[in-house]
């Protein structure tokens, strides 16, 4: 049988990331290294400790900082257009993103602390986690995207997402064979889900896809980088550090179990919204799906994973509290900010929608 | 080899999830009062036992909202605020 593929798929998965605009001058070190402009990293590792010694209000939300770690995580999945596949482990560029991760990393453990979690059978994980998710008091974004959002804020919104979850799944896959035994299992129970479950046009990835072409947008893969704050960047980048890290592999579990624990109620919100608004099911199917798949890939995630995964090991026990409390964090600082600018009547994306 | 071979042999396995609903792994059927087969869009499903989803049979995480609480053995979340502390 031969399937005939629409362009927009065929463009989708195997496309590399076009070159984002550099946002300052590590960025733009970076990206005249990497496409051959100039040969010495001497550069780049010169715009990296100025730029650490400089002070900045929040790494988090540092727009050159964000995008350089967006290219230099992307080497490490699709690529970057026109940039040579070697880059992945060449010692300066991992250099400079040790340099970019370590203060990433220390402003997360600053801002997001946790009790480290005395009980450690699954259960009691699970439990701890499950609380941790429903007493989090960030600003809800799917209460509002139900209520009040209109068509443009759909499209926003999904531009903002769209840098995650056209490679949805994939930051966590790197934890698979970084675990053993039960905890591993359920990640890739979970990811099966995630990725089609044998079926190429179920991924929610291509889900997330057809939504965004409902909206009339463009799902070429990283196409709205250059769009979005470096708060939005900034959840990608931290998941893929937590995905890269052996050392992390605890918050990468109960970055996913947080993930997956917020995401049925809200996306059923969000489904509402657009339904409100009149759009069809090529655009909601990725939201409805999401409401009965994360139902059961919370379940899994908390108990399975990360349960069983400081069962297994507790010293592990700190940091999947931690990398859950990060995600609901991150999730939380970049709602403030696009809700602040759509309350002040403002586009929260840096460039408009043509 | 997908995996499908060990469901011949093994029996399909529930389990009850805390103040949630039931997952069910293994090669079941779910069928309406109707007689008319409920498609399953996953391996692994989680069966509402709150009786608040909006998806039946299907659990689509409403328990979370609804104040379901189920007998099973509690552990001991830890006293106090088991949350985390970010600053804003
Ligand atoms: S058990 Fe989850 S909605 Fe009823
Ligand atoms: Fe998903
Ligand atoms: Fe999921």
């Amino acid at each position: 049988m031969t399937v005939q593929l629409s362009p927009a798929h065929v463009a989708g998965p195997q496309s590399s990331m076009p070159l984002p605009t550099p946002r300052g001058p590590v960025g733009e070190a970076l990206l005249r290294l990497l496409t051959g402009a100039v040969t010495d990293p001497a550069a780049l590792h010169d715009a990296v400790a100025a730029t650490l010694a400089a002070p900045a209000g929040s790494w988090l939300e540092h727009d050159d900082v964000q995008v350089a770690l967006t290219c230099m995580y992307e080497l490490h999945y699709r690529g970057l257009d026109g940039v040579d596949d070697d880059w992945e482990w060449q010692p300066d560029v991992l250099a400079a993103r040790a340099a970019l991760e370590r203060v990433v990393e220390s402003e997360l453990r600053e801002r997001v602390t946790v009790a480290v979690p005395q009980e450690t059978s699954a259960a009691a994980v699970a439990a701890a986690l499950f609380a941790l998710a429903s007493s989090d008091d960030g600003p809800s974004m799917s209460r509002w995207i139900a209520r009040r959002a209109q068509r443009e804020h759909l499209a926003e919104l999904l531009v903002h997402r769209s840098v995650y979850q056209l490679k949805e799944a994939d930051p966590h896959t790197w934890a698979v064979p970084r675990l053993g035994g039960a905890p591993k299992v359920a990640l890739v129970e979970i990811q099966s889900d995630e990725y089609g479950a044998g079926d190429p046009e179920r991924q929610h990835a291509a889900l997330f896809a057809q939504a965004m072409r409902g909206l009339g947008l463009d799902d070429t893969y990283g196409r709205y980088v250059d769009h979005v704050p470096a708060i939005t960047l900034a959840h990608p980048n931290v998941m893929s550090m937590f995905g890269l890290h052996r050392r992390l592999r605890g918050a990468i579990a109960g970055h996913l179990a947080a993930f997956e624990m917020t995401s049925s109620v809200p996306n059923r919100l969000y489904g509402n919204g657009m339904r409100r608004v009149g759009l069809g099911a090529d655009v909601t199917e990725y939201f409805d799906e999401h409401v009965e798949a994360d139902a059961v890939h919370e379940q899994i995630a908390g108990r399975d994973l990360a349960g069983r995964l400081v069962e297994q090991d507790p010293t592990l026990g700190a940091d999947v509290v931690w990398g859950a409390a990060a995600c609901l964090a991150l999730d939380g600082w970049w709602a403030g900010h696009v809700l602040g600018c759509w309350e002040a009547d403002a586009s929260s994306l840096r460039l408009a929608l043509t | 080899m997908t995996g499908r071979d060990d469901e011949r042999v093994r029996p399909v396995r529930i389990t009850p999830c805390p103040d949630g609903p039931l997952l069910v792994r293994g090669p079941v059927e779910v069928v309406g009062a109707d007689g008319v087969p409920v498609p399953a869009r996953r391996r692994t499903v989680a069966l509402c036992r709150c009786g608040g989803t909006a998806a039946p049979p299907w659990c689509d995480g409403t328990h979370k909202v609804n104040g379901f609480r189920t007998a099973d053995p509690e552990p001991e979340v830890q006293a106090g605020r088991p949350g985390a502390t970010v600053e804003r």
